[in-house]
C-alpha cells in the first residue's frame, strides 16, 4: 500500500476577500485624488476612526458568525447592546451626574460592577435566545426577532427615553484611546481560538454542517446551541460596554441595525447563510474592514448618507449572491 | 440511424477529479442499455451531461445522428430525452394527474382544464396498464407506483430515450417483475433505455447491452448475449473477484448486548435479542418493518417506550445518542446524506467529531494527532481523496460511506451497527466493507447489520433476525438460514 501524505490545504478562502478589500481601497485612494485631490488610505486619523467605529459592531460579528455557522441568525444584537449600555451606564455613573440612578450610593461603583452587569445582562438576552432555539424549536429568526423587539422595549423602560450620562472616568477608561480595539482584537482571537483548536469549535461546524448527523454523532445540539447563543449575548453585552463608555452615556436608541451590519460583516466574509458549517471569524474580521473602508470613504468623498445606506444594501446583496453561486451545485 | 445517442470523447473535470476522461457511450433506439461501474465511475455524471444539468467540457452529442445542445432538462426532453432519478421528487400534495402534467397543464383560457388533464392521465395510465388512480395524491403511493407515475410522465414528453437510475433500488421483487414488464413493453414501442444498475443478476435479465465504465474511464462495450458474470466483474473491479463474499469464521465470545422487550410506539414491539462478541448479527426484512428504527432506538435517536438494554450485563439508560458512544456504541446510519455526512465540511472534519474527546489536550486540541490517525484510515481503508482537507461532498458515495466508517472506528467502539452499509456501492467498496466487517469481529467486536440485500445478509451474517411490520419473526442460524426461509417470515408467513 502506497502511504500518501494528505496534508495539502491549499488557499484561503479569505485570500479572495483581501483582495476585494483592497481594490475597494485602491477605488478611493484613485477617486480621492480625482474628486478630493487628497489621499483616502494614508491618513492616519481618518483610518483610526475607521477602525474605532468598526470595533464595536466587530465584537458582535464576532458571536453572530458563529450562530450563522450553526445555520441560525441573530436579529437581537443591536437591540441588546442599547440594552446593556443603558443599563451598564446607570452603574457607572460619575459622583456628581446630574440624573443618579443610584441617588444614595455615595460615591461610584468600582468599574467591574457595570461591566459584569452589562456583560451578564447580555449573556442572559443571548440564553434565553438559544433557550427557546433549541428547546422549542422555534426558527432562530423568530426567537431573535422577538428579543429584538423587546430588548429595545427594556431600554426604553429603562430609561424613560432619556441618556444615561455623566459616567465616572474609570469606566471612560474602556472606550478610551485604543482600548475598544484591543478588546475587539482579544475578542477575536479567543474565538478564533475556540473555533479551531477545542471540541467547541469542532461542535459549531458539525451543528451547522449537518444537524442530524450531529445528534447522531454523539453532539448535546441543545447545550451547544444554548452556549453559542449565550456566547454571542456576551459579546454583545460586551459591545454594549464599550459603546457607552466609547460615547460617555448609554441611549436607548443606540445600535439600531447594528444587527444588520454585523451579519453583513459576516457574509461578507465568507461566512454562508445558504448552507451552515461555513465561515471564520478572520474573514468576518476581512468583512467588518470592507464594510467600515466603504463607509470611510464615501464620508471622504462627501457621498450623501442616504445613498450610502443604499450602496451598502446592494453591497450586502452582493456578497450574498456571491456565496450562493459559490455554494450552487453543492449540498442539494 | 445506428444509434439514438452517441456520445464521443466526453469529458468533464470537477476541482480535483476528473469526472470523465475522453468517454465514448452509443445507444441504439429501441434497445435497453445497461450502464455499470463502481462509484465514481462516472455514470451519474454522463448522465447529467445527458440532461443538460452539466457542461462537458469537450465532446460530442448525437442524438438521432445530429448534433445536440442541451444545456438543460428541457432541451433534454425538446430532444425525446428523460430521466427516472434514483430519488424520486414528486410533489407529495398534488394528485398523480397533477404531477404529470407539472409546468404544461392543459389550459381552457386563463385557467388549468382539470378534467382535459385527467382524461389525458388516464389514457397513459391505461396504455402503460398501470393500476393507479389519477386524483391520487402522490404522498400516498408507493415507491414503486410514484416511479411508474415517473415513466409515464416520461413518456407524455414523447420520450425516445428514457434514462433509469437505480430503479429497483428501493422496490420489491414483485414490483421489479412489473417494471421490467413495462421496460419490455417501451422496447417494443421502439423506445430506448439507459439502465443503470449495481444489480448484476437485472443486467442479464433485462439489457441488450451493457457499457462499463470504471474510474472516469469508458471500459468497454458488449451485447448482454455475450457477457459474463465474470468478464463484467473484471470490467468493473479491473481485477477478477475470487470470491464475492470475505466471510470467514470468528471466535464467538460472550454476551456484549442484550434487548429486551424493546419497543417505540407504534413502530416495533416488544423486540428482544442478544449480540455476541465476535459475531454479525443480520437483521432482515421487508422495507417499513422497522429494522432501522429498532437499531435507532438501541442508540438514543429514537425514543423508547418501554423495554431495557444491557451492554456487557449491565443495564443501560441510554437517551441520547452520546450515552450511546459512552458505552462503545457506533451506529451507521442509512442515509449517508441525510443523517450521516457533514457535507460541507472536509474529511478530517467527519472523521474526527465522534472521537474529538480523546484528542484533546489541556483544552486543546492536537491536531497533529488526529491527521496522523486519519490519514491511517485513510490509507487502511483505502479512501479515494485528494487530501484530507477535501470536501466530503466532492467524493464518490463509496469513498463517503468510507469516511463515515473511519468516523466510528477512530472511536474504537465495541459494537458496530451498520445500517445497509453497502447500499449504493460498487462491487469493489463493497467486497471492502464485507473484508473490513470480518477484521473487526475477529479482533473481538460485534456488529449488527441490517441489509436488503439477501445474499449480503446470507454471505455475511452468523445468525439472522427477521423483522415483519414491527415484530421481530424469526431467528435463524448461518446453517439453516436460506433465502426461502427468510423471504417466508419477512412476509408474515410461518415456516413449516
Amino acid at each position: 500500500m502506497n502511504e500518501k501524505k494528505l496534508t495539502g490545504k491549499g488557499l484561503p478562502k479569505e485570500v479572495s476577500i483581501i483582495l476585494i478589500l483592497l481594490g475597494i481601497c485602491l477605488l478611493f485612494e484613485i477617486l480621492g485624488w480625482i474628486v478630493k485631490g487628497d489621499t483616502f488610505l494614508f491618513n492616519f486619523g481618518r483610518i483610526k476612526l475607521m477602525i474605532l467605529q468598526m470595533s464595536v459592531i466587530g465584537i458582535i460579528a464576532i458571536g453572530v458568525t458563529q450562530i450563522i455557522i450553526t445555520g441560525g441568525i441573530d436579529l437581537s444584537s443591536g437591540s441588546v447592546v442599547a440594552f446593556v449600555a443603558v443599563v451598564a451606564a446607570s452603574f457607572a455613573q460619575s459622583a456628581n451626574a446630574t440624573r443618579p440612578y443610584f441617588a444614595n450610593l455615595e460615591g461610584t461603583f468600582p468599574v467591574f460592577v457595570p461591566v459584569i452587569i452589562g456583560i451578564g445582562l447580555g449573556g442572559l438576552c443571548g440564553f434565553i435566545n438559544g433557550f427557546l432555539i433549541a428547546k422549542t424549536h422555534i426558527p432562530p429568526f423568530i426567537a431573535t426577532l422577538g428579543m429584538m423587539v423587546s430588548a429595545r422595549g427594556f431600554a426604553q423602560l429603562y430609561t424613560e427615553g432619556k441618556p444615561v450620562s455623566m459616567l465616572n472616568d474609570s469606566y471612560l477608561m474602556l472606550g478610551s484611546g485604543i482600548m475598544p480595539v484591543l478588546i475587539y482584537l482579544l475578542m477575536a482571537l479567543i474565538a478564533h481560538i475556540l473555533l479551531t483548536q477545542t471540541k467547541y469549535g469542532k461542535y459549531v461546524y458539525a451543528i451547522g454542517g449537518n444537524q442530524h448527523a450531529a445528534v447522531v454523532s454523539g453532539i448535546n445540539v441543545t447545550k451547544y446551541k444554548i452556549m453559542i447563543y449565550t456566547y454571542a449575548g456576551l459579546l454583545s453585552g460586551l459591545a454594549g460596554v464599550v459603546l457607552c463608555a466609547r460615547v460617555n452615556s448609554g441611549q436607548a436608541s443606540m445600535g439600531v441595525m447594528f444587527e444588520l451590519d454585523a451579519i453583513a460583516s459576516a457574509v461578507i466574509g465568507g461566512t454562508s447563510l445558504d448552507i451552515g458549517g461555513i465561515g471564520t471569524i478572520g474573514g468576518t474580521i476581512i468583512g467588518s474592514l470592507v464594510l467600515g473602508v466603504v463607509k470611510s470613504g464615501f464620508i471622504f468623498l462627501g457621498v450623501n448618507a442616504y445613498i450610502q445606506e443604499i450602496i451598502k444594501g446592494a453591497i450586502i446583496i452582493g456578497a450574498v449572491v456571491l456565496d450562493v453561486m459559490r455554494n450552487k451545485g453543492k449540498s442539494k | 440511424m445506428e444509434y439514438i445517442l452517441e456520445m464521443t470523447d466526453i469529458r468533464k473535470e470537477f476541482p480535483g477529479v476528473l469526472a470523465l476522461d475522453d468517454i465514448q457511450f452509443k445507444v441504439r433506439p429501441g434497445t435497453v442499455h445497461a450502464l455499470m461501474g463502481e462509484n465514481g465511475a462516472g455514470k451519474s455524471t454522463l448522465m447529467k451531461i445527458i440532461m443538460g444539468i452539466y457542461k462537458a467540457d469537450k465532446g460530442t452529442v448525437l442524438v438521432k445522428g445530429e448534433k445536440a445542445h442541451i444545456f438543460n432538462t428541457k432541451t433534454a426532453f425538446a430532444h425525446g430525452i428523460s430521466m427516472i432519478h434514483q430519488e424520486l421528487s414528486p410533489v407529495p400534495h398534488m394528485t398523480v394527474s397533477e404531477n404529470i402534467w407539472l409546468g404544461r397543464e392543459f389550459k381552457k383560457g386563463f385557467f388549468v382544464d382539470h378534467s382535459m388533464m385527467r382524461e389525458k392521465t388516464v389514457e397513459l395510465l391505461e396504455h402503460l396498464e398501470l393500476d393507479i388512480n389519477p386524483d391520487q395524491k402522490m404522498v400516498n403511493l408507493s415507491v414503486a407506483q410514484t416511479q411508474m407515475v415517473e415513466i409515464a410522465k416520461a413518456i407524455s414528453y414523447d420520450s425516445e430515450l428514457i434514462i433509469m437510475d437505480e430503479p429497483t433500488s428501493a422496490i420489491t421483487e414483485k414490483e421489479v417483475n412489473h417494471l421490467f414488464k413495462i421496460i419490455n413493453e417501451l422496447r417494443s414501442k421502439n423506445i430506448a433505455i439507459i439502465y443503470i444498475t449495481h444489480k448484476m443478476d437485472e443486467v442479464f435479465e433485462i439489457s441488450d447491452e451493457v457499457s462499463v465504465f470504471r474510474d472516469g474511464k469508458y471500459i468497454g462495450t458488449e451485447a448482454a448475449d455475450n457477457m459474463t458474470k465474470d468478464k463484467l466483474v473484471s470490467w468493473m473491479v479491473g481485477r477478477e473477484l475470487s470470491q464475492v463474499f470475505h466471510k470467514e469464521q470468528a471466535e464467538i465470545g460472550d454476551v456484549i448486548l442484550e434487548v429486551r422487550n424493546l419497543s417505540s410506539g407504534d413502530r416495533f414491539r416488544n423486540v428482544s435479542f442478544q449480540l455476541k462478541a465476535g459475531e454479525i448479527l443480520g437483521i432482515a426484512g421487508l422495507m417499513g418493518a422497522g429494522r432501522s428504527e429498532v437499531v435507532e432506538t438501541i442508540f438514543g435517536v429514537r425514543e423508547k417506550t418501554s423495554g431495557e438494554v444491557f451492554v456487557k450485563g449491565e443495564k443501560v439508560n441510554i437517551r441520547a445518542p452520546h450515552d450511546a458512544i459512552r458505552h462503545k456504541i457506533a451506529l451507521l446510519t442509512e442515509d449517508r446524506k441525510l443523517s450521516g455526512l457533514f457535507l460541507p465540511l472536509t474529511v478530517k472534519e467527519n472523521m474526527e467529531i465522534v472521537s474529538i474527546d480523546r484528542y484533546i489536550r489541556g483544552g486543546f486540541i492536537s491536531h497533529a494527532q488526529i491527521v496522523s490517525d486519519c490519514e491511517d484510515q485513510v490509507n487502511k481503508l483505502a479512501i479515494k481523496t485528494p487530501s484530507l482537507y477535501q470536501i466530503t461532498d466532492n467524493l464518490s458515495g463509496g469513498n463517503q460511506q468510507k469516511v463515515l466508517i473511519s468516523k466510528w472506528l477512530l472511536n474504537a467502539p465495541d459494537i458496530l451497527i451498520l445500517d445497509e452499509p453497502t447500499r449504493g456501492i460498487d462491487v469493489g467498496a463493497k467486497a471492502e466493507i464485507h473484508k473490513l466487517m470480518t477484521k473487526l469481529v475477529q479482533a473481538g467486536k460485534a456488529v449488527i447489520m441490517i441489509s436488503s440485500e439477501m445474499p449480503e445478509v446470507l454471505g455475511m451474517s452468523d445468525r439472522v433476525l427477521v423483522m415483519h411490520e414491527g415484530d421481530l419473526v424469526g431467528e435463524l442460524n448461518r446453517e439453516e438460514a436460506d433465502q426461502e426461509k427468510i423471504l417466508m417470515l419477512a412476509s408474515g408467513e410461518k415456516l413449516n
